[in-house]
């Protein structure tokens, strides 16, 4: 049980990029999981090369993920959404970027199996008989601690809250003066920021090589479903709902049943709550 | 004053000018049909999950291309390569190999790495009658029985129990003698058909089972798994896992404090230099299958020393594994014994090729290779070591002997077990 809580507070680090670029902006940013290796191998390049913590280099990353993720949204939306023409096409735009990205980095650092060294790695705490694991400990906080700020950020900052306007009705944003598409920008840099974190945490937990990110786009996808397009605080539950069934299939009941039923519990829910557990 | 030619000299200025013409002009077409390469065809994984061994096993085959072509090729010509990436799918593989034979027009193909992408190539190779060089594929030829079929992992006749046989044979010769195992594998080719050969070989030598699971490949959190072993209390555990999982397996063991009598068995992942220098002494007392170990029983072999020496050279421009043990040695095997048998039959016909593999005691870098049933190995060889004294993290220790120890077979063994796992921990 407290695994699986770990686990699910590391999911929902990883998530939140697509929460709010899937979930509040409606944009079907397929590359987001190539950006989160990117983070991962900007936290392995500082981590081997100058022995800086990974979390530590993820969160100086995050002003240079932003300004990628602008940069990535002015040309998506300058090519495709300016004319209509995001929903294929830029489907197709964000899959070629995540290939792009996944042999940029083959030629740039191989194909050998990439981790970091810090002082909680292979170490463990013993709480009450449960021994918790300080790899997923850390990443589970920092998991916590990034979607709480991305929460009020959202709900108390003129930016976070011109985001939440301009997924709910553009028009209107426009007519109170703010221009839809430099928030869109801003909402797009924050969530591919938070890809730096996410990808520091992940290399914390497990060695990544460039195509590592295919195993977690389905996992993030189907966190921001069940949580709820637009939910941040529903993402984290359902990042907790999933780690906590598999972790404890995978005790209980054998690990190969594990994501058998995690995404089990999506179509279940899905039936009964179409808009995922805390949708609108 | 001119004076007029003789028709018959101009008839035989004519005639050998024709000649001349024709003779340089067939000498000219000797020469291109002399320069024109030989070429080999094949895919790799030079990308996807199987690329941290794909590149290093393609740079050994353009080493060895290069050697070959330093003496002069064969047959009087040199060796082209002809290579596509696979990208680690199977589902390339088919049009991969009919592109390399219908339209590059190569002359010979061998398969990329691993069991799942020999799999799409055998029924090619079987239809057009080939003569097929597999790379690190289990069991591969076992429903086929394919005669030209020839593969260069040491797994020997029995493919499947080949990973385990020395883990298992090493556990019943300590004392005190373990008496239960726990098996646990990936959801995936290789990883199942080391478990059905390890679940086979406890039978056989006697050990309890009591804990046999799968768990899926894109598992990320390790410990439940090694909690629920650790409350068997097995004495020893067995694991078949790739890369990512291996790491994840071995890091939630310690933290766990999971420390049976002996741990490993068919851990891939942990032969790889990144996979090493990261993991340090983490490693020590792991008992884990390989292939390649810098020990002296191994570096006896002829021109293994100057094959790593090249390979070691080049591997960090084209950003493959630096030390280059796993893999790397076999693939150069694999067309040393191609090449060989061109040498030895001047022909590149398929069938000839196929019955001089078939009847050779070959010399190569990784020792005498000799095939038998299914084009296996007719005699397993697949390492057990130990990692042993490891400290820190520098890669320079790994170039040595010492740090992992073959402990199995007796031929090669260069020294002994640390029994059990928890001493070679101090």
């Amino acid at each position: 049980m407290v695994a699986g809580l770990l686990l699910g507070g590391f999911y929902a680090a990883v998530s939140l990029g697509v929460a709010l670029i899937f979930g509040l902006l409606d944009i079907a940013n397929i590359a987001q999981p190539a950006f989160v290796i990117l983070g991962s191998y900007a936290a392995y390049v500082m981590n081997s090369s100058f022995g800086l913590d990974p979390i530590l280099s993820g969160l100086l990353f995050t002003p240079v993920f932003y300004v990628l993720g602008a940069v990535v949204y002015r040309v998506y939306y300058e090519s495709f959404e300016r004319r209509g023409e995001e929903s294929l096409r830029g489907l197709v735009f964000f899959f070629g970027l995540l290939f792009i990205m996944e042999v940029s980095l083959s030629l740039a650092f191989g194909v050998d199996y990439r981790l970091v060294q810090s002082w909680y790695m292979s170490r463990s705490i013993d709480l009450g008989g449960v021994g918790i694991a300080f790899r997923y400990l850390v990443p589970c906080m920092v998991g916590l601690a990034m979607t709480l700020a991305l929460h009020l950020f959202l709900g108390r900052t003129f930016y976070g809250r011109a985001i939440m306007a301009v997924s709910q009705d553009r028009l209107a944003l426009r007519l109170m003066g703010a221009n839809p598409v430099q928030i869109k920008t801003i909402a797009f840099g924050v969530g591919i920021a938070a890809a730096s974190l996410a990808g520091a945490l992940l290399i914390s937990i497990a060695p990544v090589i460039p195509s590592t990110d295919r195993d977690y786009i389905g996992r993030m996808f189907a966190i921001t479903v069940l949580g709820g397009m637009g939910s941040i605080g529903g993402a984290l539950v359902a990042a907790v709902v999933l780690g906590v069934a598999e972790s404890l299939m995978s005790t209980f009941f054998g690990p190969s049943w594990s994501l058998a039923v995690s995404f089990g519990i999506l179509l279940m829910a899905l039936a009964v709550r179409p808009a995922g557990l805390f949708g609108r | 004053m001119n004076r007029p030619r003789s028709p018959k000299l101009a008839l035989t200025l004519i005639v050998a000018v024709v000649v001349v013409t024709l003779l340089l002009a067939s000498g000219g077409m000797f020469v291109a049909r002399g320069a024109d390469p030989i070429k080999i065809g094949f895919g790799m994984a030079l990308t996807g999950g199987l690329s941290a061994n794909g590149k290093p096993a393609l740079l050994a085959i353009q080493i060895w291309k290069d050697d070959v072509n330093k003496r002069g090729g064969f047959l009087g010509r040199p060796v082209e390569l002809v290579y596509y990436d696979d990208q680690t799918n199977p589902a390339t593989v088919p049009a991969i190999y009919t592109k390399l034979l219908d339209v590059d027009k190569v002359d010979l193909v061998i398969s990329g790495y691993g069991t799942n992408l020999i799999a799409p190539l055998m029924p090619i190779a079987m239809e057009r009658k080939l003569t097929i060089m597999g790379m690190f594929g289990l069991a591969n030829n076992e429903k086929y029985q394919y005669p030209n079929y020839f593969q260069i992992q040491p797994a020997g006749p029995d493919p499947q129990t080949s990973t385990a046989i020395g883990f298992f044979e090493l556990a019943a010769r300590q004392t005190p003698r373990p008496q239960t195992v726990a098996l646990v594998g990936a959801d995936a080719e290789y990883p199942q058909n080391a478990m059905v050969g390890a679940r086979e070989l406890a039978k056989k030598f006697g050990f309890k089972v009591v804990y046999d699971k799968n768990y899926p490949p894109s598992t990320v959190d390790y410990t439940p798994i090694v909690r629920a072993i650790k409350a068997t209390n097995a004495d020893i555990v067995f694991v078949a896992s790739y890369p990512p999982d291996s790491v994840g397996m071995l890091r939630a063991a310690l933290e766990v404090g999971l420390q049976p009598k002996i741990f490993g068995g068919g851990m891939v992942g942990l032969q790889f230099t990144s996979v090493m220098q990261s993991m340090g002494p983490s490693l020590n007392g792991i008992v884990n299958y390989d292939f390649w170990a810098p020990e002296p029983t191994m570096l006896a072999m002829p021109g293994i020393k100057e094959f790593l020496k090249e390979y070691q050279a080049r591997a960090e421009k084209a950003g493959v594994d630096p030390l280059g043990y796993y893999l790397p040695p076999y693939s150069y095997a694999l067309v040393q014994v191609l090449g060989q048998a061109i040498e030895a039959t001047k022909s590149l016909d398929q069938q000839k090729l196929a019955d001089y593999m078939r009847a050779t005691d070959f010399s190569t870098v990784i020792g005498k290779v000799k095939f038998g049933k299914n084009g296996e190995w007719a005699k397993g060889r697949t390492l057990m070591v130990q990692y042993q004294k490891i400290q820190g993290t520098g890669i320079d220790q790994f170039r040595g002997p010492g740090k992992k120890v073959v402990l199995y077979p007796d031929e090669l063994k260069s020294g002994n077990i640390i029994y059990p796992y928890a001493a070679a921990k101090n």
